[in-house]
């Protein structure tokens, strides 16, 4: 191990480490948002939207992240998208993690018993109320640990956004094993930050789960 | 209960593809009269009963609410909007098998939710009607509680303290006591009988004989989807003439005695 290499190039794999985090929270914000609104579409939505949308997670969920990436990025000036390597990231990594996203809340939709809608129904609450009030609360609590389960995927494929010269953690790691001839060093540092952020993501995700779903366990109280 | 709904059903049909669950259904519930509806399970009375709030399309016939249509503009005519079946939904109380009392929420702010979201009170006002409702079925100390903290019995009292809530003037019961230990289904029994007292209008679903003969004004039996008797308890319960009743209650009995 040579620790003065990795001291050397210490700011320079921190500041990539911290495009990567940026890039995994974009990505699961967005990716997450946009997944929503395509699952609800498609719930609610007329006939042809949910086909467009159908089309949309098929070819989205058949082809592989750098076919996607590179299309954004190097196909998007032929039809007047000219994206910034870095923005390109962004936007790919959304585009790419919706379609698991909207199917993770479909099933998470699909597991609120439908006796909570019809309750809802009965007393005259209007279907907007009932998703705000009971689809989505309900919706989300199953949709959970799915939901962390993928955005810990994504952590991984930030890895890719290096191919279009994005300047996060691969990129640097890359960089500084080509000018140091350290591979080991340097994809050792790739592999600790990358176990670091997914171990607090699977932590903060079972502690949000146990806090949501407190008051929904059955528990033998003072019946 | 000064205003309390009478239901007139006419030859309702309602279709499951090729199977047909409601036969040409005639049925008329007078204003602050108890009915219940009995019947071997699949006979088509929780089909009917959700019909009468539209939660079930039914195909043709009509059936009218204080003389109003509901699901539809007109007899064999289109569906009426979401709105108006809205209005008309808000004063049906409906109170179901499950409960179906939503998790997330306390008692108090399940009872709470359609007066906020349906009737728009202020939240002060709607959290003070839920309270009143909870100390109507008798649980006063319980508004706090999630729903996976209360008993069964509990629950389904919670559930028609969220009926009640939205003072309707008809309410509706699916087999209110089925999925009750049988030892919590007197509770559940007692908030209904008070609520006869009142002179609410009730369509019971049951399998409760005892309170079909003793709270029920009139008993309807239903079997393979059409009503075969409509009558006082007394005539309907102790002396059948049709021998499908004689036969339905006849397994009932051998399956409550010892």
């Amino acid at each position: 191990m040579d620790w003065d290499v990795l001291r050397q190039y210490a700011p320079i794999l921190l500041r990539g480490f911290g495009i990567t985090i940026l890039a995994w929270a974009f990505g699961t914000v967005f990716g997450m948002a946009l997944g929503l609104v395509i699952s609800l579409a498609q719930r609610y939505g007329a006939r042809p939207v949910r086909w467009v949308l159908q089309a949309y997670i098929e070819v989205v969920r058949g082809t592989p992240f750098l076919v996607q990436l590179f299309v954004l990025y190097y196909g998007g000036p032929l039809v007047g998208l000219r994206l910034d390597a870095l923005p390109a990231g962004l936007v790919g990594l959304t585009i790419y993690g919706s379609p698991y996203f909207a199917e993770i809340f479909r099933s998470g939709f699909d597991a609120v018993p439908p006796g909570q809608a019809e309750a809802a129904r009965a007393i005259g609450m209007a279907e907007p109320a009932i998703v705000r009030r009971i689809l989505l609360p309900l919706g989300l609590v199953s949709a959970l640990p799915a939901l962390v389960n993928f955005s810990i995927i994504l952590t991984k494929e930030t890895v890719i956004l290096s191919v279009i010269t994005v300047p996060e953690l691969m990129y640097q790691v890359q960089r500084m094993s080509t000018e140091t001839f350290r591979y080991l060093e340097a994809n050792l540092v790739l592999a600790l930050f990358f176990w670091g952020l997914v171990e607090l993501i699977s932590r903060g995700g079972r502690r949000l789960e146990t806090r949501i779903t407190r008051h929904l366990l059955e528990r033998p109280g003072h019946g | 209960m000064a205003d309390a709904s009478s239901v007139e059903i006419r030859g309702v049909d309602k279709f499951y593809g090729s199977f047909q669950a409601l036969s040409a259904i005639d049925l008329s519930v007078p204003p602050g009269k108890v009915t219940c509806l009995i019947g071997p399970s699949g006979s088509g009375k929780s089909t009917l009963l959700r019909c009468i709030n539209f939660l079930e399309v039914y195909d043709s016939g009509e059936i009218r609410i204080d003389g109003r249509m509901i699901g539809y503009d007109a007899p064999g005519g289109r569906r009426m909007s979401g709105g108006a079946l809205r209005r008309m939904r808000q004063s049906i109380g409906m109170v179901f098998q499950q409960f179906n009392l939503w998790p997330h929420m306390t008692a108090r702010e399940n009872v709470a939710e359609g007066l906020l979201r349906v009737r728009r009170l202020r939240r002060a006002e709607a959290m003070a009607r839920a309270e009143a409702a909870l100390e109507k079925v008798g649980l006063g100390d319980r508004m706090d509680n999630h729903p996976a903290r209360l008993s069964g019995g509990q629950q389904q009292r919670v559930a028609i303290a969220r009926a009640i809530a939205m003072e309707p003037r008809l309410m509706l019961f699916d087999e209110p006591t089925s999925a009750l230990d049988p030892e919590l289904v007197g509770e559940v029994l007692g908030v209904m009988k008070t609520l006869a007292g009142e002179g609410m209008t009730m369509v019971v679903v049951t399998h409760e004989m005892g309170f079909a003969a003793h709270v029920a004004d009139r008993v309807a039996f239903m079997d393979r989807g059409e009503l075969v008797a409509v009558d006082t308890p007394e005539a309907i319960l102790t002396r059948p003439e049709d021998p499908r009743i004689q036969s339905f209650l006849r397994t009932f009995h051998e399956r409550n005695s010892f």
